[in-house]
C-alpha cells in the first residue's frame, strides 16, 4: 500500500488543494484518483517524451513508464515543486535513459557535447514578418515544417524550447526539470529561439513569408 | 552617445547587445531602463525589429496545442502499466 507522505505538512508545498486531496486519496489506496491527478498533464508527458526521443512509438512507451514510476513514487513526493514539474522531470529522465540505452551501440554519448556554445549568435537578415495567424497550424505542411525545425535543434536547445515555449513552464521550473541553472536556461532559450526564427523565417513554400530578403 | 527624446536621454544600444537580450525582452524579463533602450533601437533598426517579430511569431506558433498532438487512444493506454487488466 502507498503510504501517506509528509507533503501535507511541508511549508514549501506548491500544491493546490485539489491536487493535495487527490494525492492523499492515491496514497490512501484509491488508485483511480491517480488518473484524475495526471489527466491535466497527459499531453505534457507525451510532448516531453517526444521532444527528447523524436519518435512517437518510443515517446508513448516512455510516457507509460513515467506514469508508472510517478504512481509508484508518489509517496516520496515532497511538494518542493509543483506536481506537474515533478511529473515532467520523471518523464524527462525516463526519456533520457531510453535515449542513452538505445544509443549505446552507436558509441555515442547523449551527454556530449552539452556545453553551451560560446559567443554571440548573429540572426540572419530577413525582411519583416507580419503576425502569423495560428490558423496556419491547421495545415499539415506547416505543422511538419515547425516540428522539423524543432527536431533539427541540438538536444540542449530542443529541450528548453519544449519545456519553456511548448509546455509553457517557467524559467525556474525548466531549470528544475533539466537540473541546470536558470541562467543556462535563458542562454539556451535565446539561441534556440533565434535558430528557430532563422530556420522558419524564409517561410514554407511562401505560406507565411510576405517580404523579401534585404 | 545619447539621443535626445524630449527631456529624457536614451542611451543607445547596439544590435549585438539587443540580440543578447531579445529573448528576455520577449519574456518581459528585462529592466525598465533596458526595455526603453531596446524599444528605441527597434524603432530605428529594421533588422532587429524583424528578428523581434520573427521570434514572437515562432513562440506563438510552437505554443499552439495543435503542433504536437497525442496519438489517438494515447490517454487510455497511458495508464495501462498501472492497470494492466483494463
Amino acid at each position: 500500500m502507498v503510504r501517506l507522505s509528509h507533503f501535507m505538512n511541508n511549508p514549501l508545498k506548491q500544491l493546490d488543494s485539489n491536487e493535495a486531496d487527490l494525492i492523499s486519496r492515491v496514497c490512501n489506496g484509491e488508485h483511480k484518483a491517480f488518473e484524475e491527478l495526471v489527466r491535466p498533464y497527459e499531453r505534457l508527458v507525451y510532448v516531453t517524451a517526444i521532444s527528447v526521443l523524436r519518435n512517437a512509438a518510443d515517446a508513448e512507451e516512455v510516457a507509460q513508464e513515467a506514469v508508472l514510476k510517478a504512481f509508484s513514487k508518489l509517496s516520496s513526493f515532497r511538494a518542493e515543486c509543483k506536481f506537474s514539474t515533478w511529473l515532467v522531470q520523471i518523464t524527462y529522465n525516463e526519456a533520457r535513459m531510453k535515449l542513452r540505452k538505445d544509443r549505446r551501440h552507436l558509441y555515442e554519448s547523449v551527454d556530449d557535447p552539452r556545453q553551451d556554445k560560446e559567443g554571440d549568435y548573429w540572426p540572419k537578415d530577413f525582411a519583416d514578418w507580419r503576425p502569423i495567424p495560428s490558423e496556419l497550424l491547421e495545415n499539415e505542411q506547416v505543422r511538419e515544417a515547425l516540428q522539423n525545425a524543432i527536431n533539427s535543434l541540438d538536444d540542449m536547445y530542443r529541450e528548453v524550447v519544449n519545456l519553456r515555449d511548448i509546455q509553457n513552464l517557467s524559467i525556474k521550473d525548466t531549470a528544475t526539470v533539466l537540473g541546470i541553472p536558470e541562467t543556462s536556461v535563458k542562454t539556451r532559450l535565446r539561441r534556440a529561439r533565434l535558430l528557430l526564427r532563422d530556420a522558419l523565417a524564409p517561410g514554407i513554400n511562401g505560406l507565411w513569408h510576405t517580404g523579401h530578403p534585404y | 552617445m545619447g539621443k535626445k527624446r524630449g527631456a529624457m536621454t536614451t542611451i543607445e544600444i547596439s544590435c549585438v547587445e539587443v540580440w543578447r537580450e531579445i529573448s528576455e525582452y520577449v519574456d518581459a524579463d528585462v529592466s525598465a531602463e533596458l526595455r526603453v533602450r531596446m524599444e528605441a533601437h527597434f524603432k530605428v533598426c529594421a533588422h532587429c525589429s524583424a528578428v523581434l517579430d520573427g521570434m514572437r511569431n515562432v513562440i506563438g506558433l510552437v505554443a499552439d496545442g495543435r503542433l504536437f498532438q497525442t496519438p489517438e487512444g494515447f490517454n487510455k493506454r497511458l495508464y495501462s502499466k498501472i492497470n494492466p487488466s483494463e
